[in-house]
């Protein structure tokens, strides 16, 4: 097993992390939602809508977000809580919060030294599209899209140094 | 047996997700109470006895490990079993918690037979 300078360190490829992004996210959806991420065949563009987000902080600083629109979003809701698509109401924002949250802790406590030594902050959650987020992160964002139900979903992670 | 149980998350959607579980779990829940955070936990337990305690740990406020810490000044929670379920998964955060008086730990995300695998045995008073 790497020790935890070995895996944070800096000239480690974080490329390697991008799978390891996509299991803890296929988890969250498959064990609280009970549903199947699948890949998507082509390029799908939507407008992404509802934009999740939760900050890093200690040994791994940075942002995980995960975006989608608005129907994806309400039928999250619909299947975390169990009831009918159109009884969804102000929860969605709570719901999407919740489902960055997990999908950031699966993946911090499958990385050796992050799950303890790195924090998450609440989630905080943007509905629109008619915004632009800057990071001050040096890095390029890893990021995974996959399907939820035939509707696509963005989750990426912009790591500060 | 019917029981009522307090859960305490900072987010309504995990509370009836938990809630849920629980049914799922075949356990027979009386009353439901609920908290955002360690504070309003502690608030209702002035006020109100419970037979288990189901309880986050990122919360603001007052997190769910000091709200635990708390627990053995309350009339109400003593010998109530408490629950963590939480995003955390290090071994720092579950020894700690059970140093502090958790009987047992769920990590987030998590199924219904997780809960039941974990809850039923603090009920029986195995764990």
């Amino acid at each position: 097993m790497k020790s935890v300078s070995e895996v944070l360190a800096p000239n480690d490829s974080r490329e390697n992390w991008i799978p390891l992004l996509e299991v803890a996210a296929r988890e969250v959806f498959e064990l609280m939602l009970s549903c199947q991420l699948t890949a998507p065949a082509t390029p799908n563009e939507t407008a992404l809508e509802v934009t999740s987000m939760v900050g890093l902080a200690g040994r791994l600083c940075g942002v995980l977000s995960v975006r989608c629109d608005r129907k994806a979003a309400a039928l999250m809701t619909s299947k975390m809580l169990g009831v009918a698509l159109d009884k969804v109401g102000p929860e969605v924002a709570d719901a999407l919060g919740e489902i960055a949250n997990m999908v950031a802790g699966n993946f911090k406590n499958k990385i050796v030294g992050l799950a303890e030594g790195c924090m998450l902050s609440p989630p905080t959650v943007i509905t629109g599209s008619d915004y632009n987020l800057q990071s001050m992160s040096d890095s390029p964002a890893l990021e995974i899209r996959l399907l939820f139900e035939g509707m696509l979903i963005v989750i990426s992670l912009q790591i500060h140094s | 047996m019917p029981i009522r149980a307090l859960i305490v998350d900072d987010s309504s959607v995990m509370r009836k997700i938990v809630e849920r579980s629980l049914r799922q779990a075949g356990i027979d829940l009386t009353e439901v109470l609920q908290a955002g955070n360690g504070a309003e936990a502690l608030a209702v337990l002035k006020e109100n006895s419970v037979d288990l305690i189901l309880c986050d740990i990122n919360m603001p406020v007052m997190d769910g490990l000091e709200f635990i810490k708390q627990l053995p000044g309350i009339e109400n929670a003593k010998g109530v079993p408490v629950v963590m379920i939480t995003t955390e998964g290090s071994e720092s955060h579950v020894v700690q918690a059970l140093s502090c008086g958790a009987r047992g730990y769920i990590r987030k995300p998590f199924t219904p037979e997780q809960v039941k695998e974990h809850v039923i045995p603090v009920l029986a008073g195995k764990s």
